[in-house]
């Protein structure tokens, strides 16, 4: 029997069970759906965070006092059991580094802040000029931190949107002065309001020089110190030459702990990737459920069209053909269910898109790949059973039931 | 020239622990072009021969030539060549099948067959005229009276220029009016050159054809061809 031929064949006997065959096309399209609409969300999610770090700065190397992660037991440390402070002066002696474009150190502490009869907690962050540009942070009014020595502590501060807005309402708030712990500063620049992301939300925060906030919290160690790298290929040098730096200005005793934001993003990355995967294969049971549907509305097609079965079996036709047959029909119904499901996931992914503007839900190729592949598979493979049975029926038992 | 030969054949069913035989040590010869009946009360095995004549079936022994060759020992899908090519089948029910055009059921055995389109297509019209159903082409099986669903069957058992041409009570579902005008078809092939044998419970449709074979428990209790030439069955 030509394919062409056995193609509209299968056609007819699906279009002329109409109910039965849109049950397993609906079952197959809603297996399909379900892994596109869930990859989606899996992806988008992946992608969002990823995006948010990227929004942290680029090409960004970052030093933190203490040593973490492996390295094993060492006696150095073990002796010296707190680490070494990592300074303004070790900072700033990474500016001259080969490969490194900007730095900027950043002492971090929590303080209040007063102005207008109003008094709140805020969050503090001493920092050098270079940082607003490091992190991509935007002014809304006024002007970045002075490009000063870092240990000039002048009195200044950038504050968040959300602070200003609590402390100052309407009125202006650049030019003002504020209190903040026992300094009295002047407010140069407000940021622009963010709201939330996965970085620091600056809306909450109040910036000042990097030796100010270190006179204001009495310490004398850096919570961070910030490298920006010249390129991306060129942050694994940068992380060894910052590490070996350190080293040496820490009479050889490695207490500080380089990582680079690649690294962070990368486990990210596999972290929502492999989150991506398990949801598209917990989506994918529904096609393997949807492929048992299959199977059963084609065993019922079976069982109805015993008389017919028969009848090809009388006018000459194989067990091959009438295996065929079957198995054509079921390829149909879940290329069908296939088809739409592609259809219906991508019109859940828009929707997604349009309710979530900073979600980019798309579902990836692989994922869609996997699904219409599964569910032609499955399909096929669920349709096996139905069209040997078929196959092996005795065409004169099967020509008495009509 | 002999187109059928049976020797010795044994067919039993197993229903539970009784031994049921429809066929017993039958032994047969039609020739090519025969017109042959066959009668017998219910059980008596007609249905039987039949399908083992179209190699629907197989015998537990015995052996069956047809056109000199020995198709017992055919494996399935050898027998389904055989039943393609040179064996036409007209069932009591019609068993058209219902979502296909009556061209298109006309055209069923060519199209198992993976004969080209064209030809199909040439073939049916010929035999849609020829048994005058041109202006039901295109009609489904349910939009059809029994009569043409019948010629319909008849068309496409025929539609592969087959050999033998077996039918099994063709007007037990039809009213005598469009029963004969079955028969008068099925006689049209057979003057054509088909063999053509008839399962009947109606002794009218059975005294037409030029040879009767009666049947019980599976035996042939009457062959006309070997009694006194007139002597007609009770
Ligand atoms: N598949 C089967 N299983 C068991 N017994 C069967 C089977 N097919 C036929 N028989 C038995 O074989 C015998 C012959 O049956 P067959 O159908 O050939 O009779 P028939 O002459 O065609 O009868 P009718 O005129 O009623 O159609 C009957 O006793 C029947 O019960
Ligand atoms: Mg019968």
């Amino acid at each position: 029997m030509r394919l062409a031929d056995r193609l509209h064949f299968a056609r007819a006997a699906v279009t002329g069970a109409p109910w039965r065959s849109a049950l397993s096309v609906l079952a197959m399209s809603i297996g399909v759906a379900a892994v596109v609409v869930l990859t989606a969300l899996g992806d988008g999610a992946r992608r969002y965070v990823v995006g948010q770090f990227s929004a942290i700065g680029t090409n960004l190397v970052i030093a933190l006092p203490g040593r973490t992660g492996t390295g094993g037991f060492n006696p150095a440390t073990a002796i010296t059991s707190t680490p070494r402070d990592l300074t303004v002066d070790d900072a700033a002696s990474l500016l001259r580094l080969p490969g490194v474009r900007r730095v900027a150190p950043l002492a971090v502490g929590t303080s209040e802040i007063a102005a207008n009869g109003r008094l709140r907690e805020v969050m503090v962050v001493g920092v050098s000029s270079s940082y607003v540009p490091m992190r991509n942070f935007e002014l809304a009014q006024g002007q970045n931190l002075p490009d000063d020595d870092w240990n000039r502590a002048a009195p200044v501060a950038l504050i968040g949107d959300k602070i200003r807005e609590e402390l100052f309402g309407p009125t202006p708030a650049l030019g003002q002065l504020v209190r903040v712990g026992d300094r009295r500063l002047r407010i140069i620049g407000v940021l622009k309001p963010v709201g939330q992301g996965l970085g620091m939300n600056t809306d909450e925060l109040v910036i000042v020089p990097v030796a100010l906030a270190q006179a204001l919290f009495n310490s004398n160690t850096l919570f961070r110190v910030l490298i920006e790298a010249n390129s991306r290929p060129a942050i694994p040098e940068v992380r060894e030459r910052v590490l070996q730096r350190l080293k040496e200005r820490h009479r050889g005793e490695e207490d500080v702990t380089v990582i680079t934001q690649d690294a962070v993003l990368a486990t990210f990355d596999r972290l929502l990737g492999a989150l991506t995967l398990a949801v598209g294969g917990i989506a994918a049971i529904s096609l393997a459920v949807a492929g048992i549907l299959v199977m059963n509305v084609m065993l019922v097609a079976v069982t109805q069209r015993t008389g017919e079965i028969g009848l090809l079996k009388a006018l000459g036709a194989p067990a091959r053909t009438i295996r065929r047959l079957f198995l054509s029909e079921a390829a149909m119904l879940s290329a069908l269910g296939a088809l739409l499901g592609y259809l219906l996931g991508q019109a859940g992914a828009f929707l997604l898109r349009q309710l979530f503007p900073v979600f980019p839900a798309y579902a990836p190729d692989w994922a869609v790949f996997a699904a219409l592949a599964t569910a032609l598979l499955t399909g096929l493979l669920f349709g096996v059973l139905p069209a040997r049975r078929a196959a092996r029926l005795d065409p004169v038992e099967a020509l008495m039931k009509h | 020239m002999p187109l059928i030969e049976l020797q010795q054949i044994e067919r039993r069913f197993q229903l539970g622990d009784t031994t049921v035989n429809a066929l017993a040590g039958l032994n047969l010869r039609i020739d090519a072009g025969e017109y042959v009946a066959v009668m017998g009360p219910s059980g008596s095995g007609k249905s039987t021969l039949l399908n083992l004549l179209g190699l629907l079936d197989r015998p537990q022994s015995g052996t069956y030539r047809l056109e000199n060759r020995d198709v017992t020992t055919l494996t399935v899908d050898e027998q389904a060549a055989v039943r393609s090519a040179r064996i036409g089948f007209v069932f009591q029910s019609f068993h058209l099948v219902p979502r296909l055009s009556a061209a298109e059921n006309i055209a069923l055995p060519m199209t198992l067959a993976g004969i080209a389109p064209a030809e199909r297509k040439a073939r049916v019209a010929e035999a849609l005229a020829a048994f005058g159903l041109s202006q039901r082409a295109d009609h489904r099986p349910d939009q059809l009276s029994g009569g043409q669903r019948q010629r319909v069957a008849i068309a496409r058992a025929t539609i592969m220029r087959p050999a033998l041409l077996l039918a099994d009570e063709p007007t037990g579902n039809l009213d005598r009016h469009t029963g004969e005008e079955v028969v008068d078809l099925l006689e049209g092939l057979n003057a054509q050159g088909v063999t053509l044998v008839v399962v009947t419970h109606d002794p009218a449709m059975g005294a037409r054809a030029r040879r009767q074979l009666v049947m019980e428990d599976g035996r042939l209790k009457y062959d006309s061809l070997a009694s006194d030439a007139g002597d007609a069955p009770r």
